[in-house]
């Protein structure tokens, strides 16, 4: 191909423009690092626990980075209202929660207290998931891509606002669990009740979804639906019906993943949703996007980079108050990934028909 | 079969409208809304809103019953709006009973005594009872509407819509009349209450509209074809005359209205501006940009730290001479974070541009960066705009003082916003116009197929994003300049939301679209404090039902609008 001078020019400043971040990224990494462990302010105890409190907070993203893959796997749309239907979770579970510490049920069975509200928060999820699906993305299915993204990007701003607008603008505190205060003791470490809890929770959850997909009859009804969706419907395969399950399952473990990061925070309020949604977007697609075990590691990684990254490498900087930048180290692992590798960590190559 | 289920459906539609009165009541708007009049005394907006459910239903019950049935049949069709209005005051009454027996304030913050007051019109529980006798009468009403003859129904539903906008504007067109004086004031009286419209201003209104509406449907394109009979040269008088005109009242309005409307107007003007700018790269580049708000914020900031005589100004040139350099540096940054971007493809790209907006926010909100940029404490002290000599390009202690008219009130930045607009729409009619701007269009139709043609994409794709970037840098200049002061807070991502918004209901890549989409997503929620509270809720509302049902937004450009419905086509036929 015949190109003009200029053009190659342009060609050459992306190129190394592109390199020169790279090597912006990976000296912040590395010389942050450096420094941070030679100030050695932190203990060896402490950088565990800040890897343990990102495992059980990334597992969390990797719940709710579920329900983005799937949805992607089969529609290749963003959802962009799943941050929301975690939200939404979290305000089932917190109703339900305070009504059942009010009557005293939570201190008499631990485990149910714990169990209730979570299945509650799964099931409201999942409706309010299958509503949106049906009313402001089925209509749309086919239409150009900015289409659905669009309509997503409204159904997540009405759910906020709707949830602001039925139960109030303020922030509500999740009831304490007595079970859950206190740390143990584990092979020497000491370690919050709470975050050994979640992290199991969650990747309990994981695992049940990783058989359903893998080993039932929806999950291969899934699975072919992923890879063709006519093709799965010629072999008999109610395309439909398996769209409105993929959405109700992923929102089922967002509404788990709210109930979750309620338990660890202890905050509910309507716009809660945002920024775990985008993190645990950005966790899919570090693990390759339309990959459930991808999904899992993406958030997992990025739990613990989130957490260790500040005092790890930015207050070896020299920068004051890093964790003020927690959410910004997530968005900056967003745009390389997609700049640098966008098929992620597990994920094949993605085709121009499926990015 | 067909005669079994209509009234099955009429009460689907029924529990729907129930479900949204019910929705309606919960998240306060009726509460809210009762404050307002409609008609003033006989009808407050809340129980307009109410009404209007139920008459709604009414008539999509009768319509969904005349699908079924295969004609229009009175009987049946009243029936249906009978039962979904019915279905619709059925709920409310019951939402009233049970709230009045459970304490349903511990999950719905809205379900108050008041809340049950206004429903019964402190009448008592019992009272309830009546509630689905009215929504079987606006049903009914609603189901007559699909009855009536159809030259009778535009002008009807026209007059409708008319008379909710004035009761809404009324404080508006009242405090403006009454500034006028003299006669002015007796007829603001008698038309505009102080919280809608009065009953003969009702009437009025309602007849104009109607007569309005039936004299243009019948005599509209008798007038239309004079003019365009007419010789070419009356008809350039006529359009200067039109333009002259329209001049003429943007130069008076900012006296004549005071400083809140000239302040809405600056906001709506900025909001253009910075609607031009994403217009740029989302509607004839196709690309999503919802990091937009961080040019916003870079000029902003630019401004702030050239200009202010607090703590973070680094200089103290004039605003003048600071804009230009705020747009500049506005461009420098959309070629620095587009450089990279622009490889990602099509739904990426947006989340991509997210991430950007919010680490441009992050960082100048937070205490490491906060010895340049102030921090959450933000920069403040920023000048106005002073027409007169230019000073010293220096950094001096004291406040300069301006040696000419001081542009200080928002009334008198309104010209500059309004200005910079015009300006800019000029620039960005030109621009889509040219080879550049064809270029952007072949790209957001297909990327490979405009490369095949000679396109440079990674070139094309960056001078989009550069030059939207430049429109919000300007935008965010005269914004810091109108507030005084700056805060990386109000950089939010709702600001990037409001701006996709406005581009997708005024219709993508269409400029007149854009102006309308600021008008009606910025300007109207600004004057009316009752629907602001109720402002994203609405938008995003607005997004889902443009999407599924509008597309190309209500002022769309020819191409988008040939595109979208070939598309269609296309669909329909692979379907």
């Amino acid at each position: 191909m015949r190109t003009s001078l200029g053009e190659r020019l342009v060609e050459m400043a992306v190129t190394g423009f592109l390199w020169g971040i790279r090597i912006l990224f990976v000296a912040i990494i590395v010389l942050g690092t450096f420094f941070a462990v030679r100030a050695g302010k932190y203990t060896s105890e402490q950088w565990i626990s800040f890897v343990v409190s990102g495992i059980s907070q990334g597992s969390i993203y990797a719940l709710i980075a579920l329900g983005y893959t799937m949805v992607y796997g089969i529609l290749r749309m963003i959802n962009f209202a799943h941050g929301d239907i975690f939200m939404a979770g979290a305000f089932a579970g917190y109703f339900l929660a305070t009504w059942l510490t009010g009557i005293g049920f939570v201190d008499g069975n631990p485990i149910l207290g714990l169990l209730i509200p979570i299945l509650f928060a799964m099931i409201i999820s999942a409706g309010i998931a299958m509503i949106v699906e049906r009313v402001a993305y089925r209509p749309l299915r086919g239409a150009p891509r900015l289409v659905p993204l669009i309509s997503a990007i409204g159904a997540s701003f009405f759910l906020e606002y709707a949830f602001r607008g039925l139960f109030g603008p303020g922030i509500y505190a999740y009831p304490p669990v007595k079970a859950l205060e206190g740390e143990w003791n584990i092979l020497g470490l000491s370690i919050l009740k709470v975050q050994v809890v979640v992290a199991a929770a969650a990747f309990l959850m994981m695992a049940a979804l990783y058989s359903l997909v893998m080993f039932t009859k929806i999950g291969k009804a899934m699975r072919a639906v992923s890879e063709d969706k006519n093709t799965a419907a010629l072999m008999g395969i109610d395309a439909n019906r398996i769209i409105v399950t993929t959405f109700a399952v992923g929102a089922a473990m967002a509404g788990a993943g709210g109930v979750l990061y309620a338990l660890i925070f202890r905050q509910v309020h309507f716009f809660m949703g945002f920024t775990p949604g985008i993190k645990a977007f950005t966790a899919a697609v570090l693990g390759g996007i339309g990959n459930i075990p991808g999904a899992m590691v993406g958030g997992l990684v990025l739990g613990v980079f989130e957490s260790i990254g500040p005092s790890l490498f930015l207050e070896g900087l020299g920068i004051t108050r890093p964790y003020q930048l927690k959410d910004a180290i997530a968005y900056t692992m967003l745009i390389m990934i997609l700049l640098f590798r966008p098929s992620g960590i597990l994920g094949e190559r993605i085709t121009s028909k499926k990015a | 079969m067909k005669k079994e289920n209509f009234l099955w459906n009429a009460v689907k539609t029924g529990l729907l409208g129930g479900a949204i009165a019910l929705f309606i009541c919960l998240i306060g708007m009726v509460e809210i809304f009762s404050k307002r009049d409609v008609i003033e005394k006989v009808l407050t907006l809340g129980q307009f809103v109410l009404l209007a459910t139920a008459a709604g239903m009414g008539f999509v019950a009768a319509r969904r019953t005349s699908s079924l049935l295969g004609d229009i049949k009175p009987l049946p069709l009243l029936a249906a709006g009978l039962t979904a209005g019915l279905l619709t005051g059925l709920l409310i009454a019951l939402l009233v009973v049970i709230g009045n027996q459970v304490n349903l304030r511990a999950v719905f913050i809205n379900a108050s005594p008041a809340l049950y007051d206004l429903l019964t019109f402190k009448k008592g529980v019992g009272f309830a009872w009546n509630l689905p006798a009215f929504g079987a009468v606006a049903g009914m009403l609603g189901a007559a509407f699909l009855l009536l003859p159809k030259f009778l129904r535009r002008p009807l539903s026209r007059a409708l819509i008319a008379l909710v906008f004035m009761a809404l504007f009324s404080g508006l067109f009242r405090v403006v009349m009454i500034n006028q004086g003299g006669a002015w004031i007796a007829s603001a009286k008698y038309l505009f209450g102080q919280t809608g419209l009065t009953l003969p201003g009702t009437l009025i209104f309602f007849v104009g509209v109607v007569a309005l509406t039936l004299v243009w449907d019948f005599k509209g394109g008798q007038a239309q074809s004079r003019i365009a009979r007419l010789p070419k040269q009356s008809q350039l008088i006529l359009r200067v005359l039109v333009y002259a005109l329209i001049a003429y009242v943007a130069i008076g309005l900012p006296q004549v209205s005071g400083p809140f409307i000239a302040q809405v107007i600056v906001t709506v003007a900025l909001f253009i501006l910075m609607g031009l700018g994403l217009n740029i790269t989302l509607g004839f580049a196709g690309l999503l940009d919802l990091g937009f708000v961080a040019f916003y914020a870079i000029g902003a900031y630019t401004v702030g730290l050239l200009t202010s005589y607090g703590q973070f100004g680094v200089q103290h040139i004039p605003f003048w001479v600071a804009v230009p350099i705020a747009v500049l540096v506005a461009m420098a940054f959309g070629a620095f974070l587009g450089l990279p971007v622009l490889g990602i493809r099509g739904d990426y790209l947006a989340i991509a541009t997210l991430g950007f907006g919010e680490i441009v926010r992050l960082l100048a909100g937070s205490d490491f960066l906060a010895p340049f940029f102030g921090g959450p404490m933000g920069v403040i002290g920023i000048q106005k705009p002073c027409l007169g000599l230019l000073g010293p390009f220096l950094k001096v202690d004291v406040p300069r003082v301006c040696n000419g008219i001081e542009l200080g009130k928002p009334q008198d930045i309104y010209y500059v916003a309004v200005v910079s607009a015009i300006l800019i729409a000029f620039i960005a009619w030109r621009l889509r116009e040219s080879r550049l701007g064809r270029a952007w269009m072949a790209i957001r139709e297909d990327e490979d197929v405009a490369e095949a043609l000679g396109i440079n994409l990674v070139q094309t794709k960056l001078l989009a994003y550069i030059l939207g970037a430049a429109f919000a840098g300007l935008g965010g200049a005269i914004f810091a300049t109108l507030i005084g002061s700056i805060f990386a807070s109000s950089m939010q991502l709702i600001v990037s939301i409001n701006v996709v918004s406005l581009i997708i209901v005024g219709g993508m890549g269409s400029i007149p679209g854009v102006i309308v989409g600021a008008i009606a997503l910025i300007g109207l929620p600004e004057l009316l404090r009752e629907v602001s509270e109720f402002r994203y809720l609405l938008y995003g509302l607005t997004l889902i039902i443009m999407m599924l049902a509008k597309p190309e937004g209500l002022w769309p450009s020819k191409t988008t609008l040939r595109e979208l419905h070939h598309a269609k086509i296309e669909v329909d036929a692979k379907a």
